[in-house]
């Protein structure tokens, strides 16, 4: 079992180092898709338009918070034979009823994410966090860990989505941006621009952090 | 502890009975919303078959014109009882035709805004594309012969590929195609590769790289159109005859 679990003797301020680092790790060095890459096959399908990718933000977002908290809470309870079953039990519940809620108030929007929101169950970065920090912190820190790591996705496919929609449809948020003659760029709208982008953000962070991938 | 045989069935039976719980209830709560969402999309589908130009409007302006200008008749041209709509599931409709048997087939006359006339006829498809269903209303001017619009829609046609079928791009080749050459019906049908030009008014180019959800598209238009072909014939000849008058 993992032994993460950081003795907290006396109480901890809200916000201690250890903390914010909880939080600000996922943003940048050990961002979960471009340092874990993880999460890629959902970064490439909804990130055609701006709006989507918010979305499915949000979905992740909640579900990674909430999941992470629900563990946390349970993680002395949950047997260890089928800890993975009772993960998967929580994330899919989290998940079909933010599917639900989308049916019922965002239906266009549900339309186009509909069948990424149902594989947010199978993304590696909430199952991944569940295993790894969630099973052996507290809840609180849990949270902060979720929050982390979601914002750590949601930037990278909101950067990714933004330059897709404005170099493959001229729009933001479908709002015209580009003047009418701009040709738009069918690369962009296809999953291959997601790859490229996707690798040009990796290779300037790289770049920029030092960052080596160990042998 | 925690590893007894007791404890691990215990504690999945919980969970099971919990989680179901939670999700039952959210199903029951948001069920109402979301069949009234299902239903606006629909009739603002069956609109942007003949006013594409609504495609920004809300939903529910959409449905106010719709409400007004709709008629729905079924393929003998009686008026379908609106209790008889409300549950007609045009998938399981589809099931029925494939089989041969009786299918409730409605067209939805688009009224010009006096009511008297109309203005054009709105047939529901459905079909399988290349991984699911696909469906769509296709439009025929008042003259029956000349395609007014099409809305296509789909559950899961590859993104960029098949599922381009949605996009106006494509659906509007289909418009101003006709149903019928030198007299005889045809149903319009999409070529396989892209970029053609000067196609006969009952081809439209093709999506390359999609051509088993074009292949699926068309067996959908065409078994629609020749389901339909009696009632198009019937009200041909009605129409031919009040124009003589």
């Amino acid at each position: 079992m993992s032994t993460e679990t950081v003795a907290a003797k006396k109480s901890e301020a809200l916000f201690s180092k250890r903390r914010k680092a909880i939080v600000t790790d996922p943003l940048d060095d050990d961002n979960p898709v471009t340092v874990q890459v993880l999460g890629i096959c959902s970064a490439l399908a909804v990130t055609s338009k701006l709006e989507p990718t918010l979305v499915m933000s949000i979905a992740v977002t909640f579900v990674v918070i909430f999941s992470n908290l629900i563990v946390s809470l349970l993680r002395n309870a949950i047997p260890q034979r089928i800890r993975i079953i009772v993960q998967l039990g929580i994330v899919a519940s989290l998940v079909i009823i933010v599917d639900q809620v989308l049916k019922a108030y965002l239906y266009d929007v549900s339309k186009v994410v509909g069948v990424y929101v149902g594989l947010i169950i199978t993304n590696c970065i909430v199952m991944g966090r569940l295993e790894a920090f969630a099973m052996a912190n507290k809840p609180y820190d849990s949270i902060l860990d979720g929050l982390g790591s979601s914002f750590g996705y949601a930037w990278v496919i909101l950067v990714v989505a933004f330059f897709r929609e404005l170099l493959g449809s001229g729009t933001l948020f479908d709002i015209r941006v580009l003047p009418e003659a701009y040709v738009n760029n069918g690369l962009m709208t296809s999953p291959v621009g997601a790859f490229i982008l996707i690798g040009l953000i990796i290779w300037v962070q790289r770049w920029r952090n030092g960052y080596v991938e160990e042998a | 502890m925690q590893q007894s045989n007791g404890y691990v069935i215990g504690f999945a039976v919980a969970m099971t009975i919990i989680l179901g719980g939670i999700l039952s209830f959210t199903a029951v709560s948001l069920n109402a919303k979301q069949k009234e969402q299902v239903a606006l999309d629909t009739k603002k589908q069956i609109m942007l078959s003949v006013v594409p130009e609504m495609s920004e409007a809300s939903k529910t302006e959409i449905a106010k014109v719709y409400d007004k200008q709709i008629q729905v008749v079924d393929i003998n041209g009686k008026a379908i009882d609106g209790a008889v709509l409300e549950k007609l599931d045009i998938s399981k409709e589809w099931k029925k035709l494939k089989k041969g048997q009786d299918a409730v087939l409605p067209v939805y006359k688009f009224m010009s805004k006096d009511g008297k006339s109309v203005d054009s006829y709105i047939l529901p498809m459905y079909g399988y594309g290349l991984w699911n269903d696909i469906w769509g209303y296709f439009a025929l001017d008042a003259d029956l012969v000349t395609v007014k619009g099409v809305v296509f829609s789909h559950k899961g046609e590859t993104p960029g590929l098949g599922a381009r079928i949605g996009d106006a791009q494509i659906q509007d080749r289909y418009k101003g195609k006709k149903i019928f050459n030198g007299g005889k019906f045809t149903p319009i049908v999409m070529v396989k590769g892209e970029g053609h030009t000067g196609l006969p008014s009952d081809e439209v180019d093709g999506m390359s790289g999609a051509t088993l959800t074009a292949n699926g598209l068309n067996e959908m238009v065409g078994r629609y159109l020749k389901a339909y072909e009696p009632f198009i014939n019937k009200e041909k000849g009605t129409s031919a005859v009040s124009m003589a008058q």
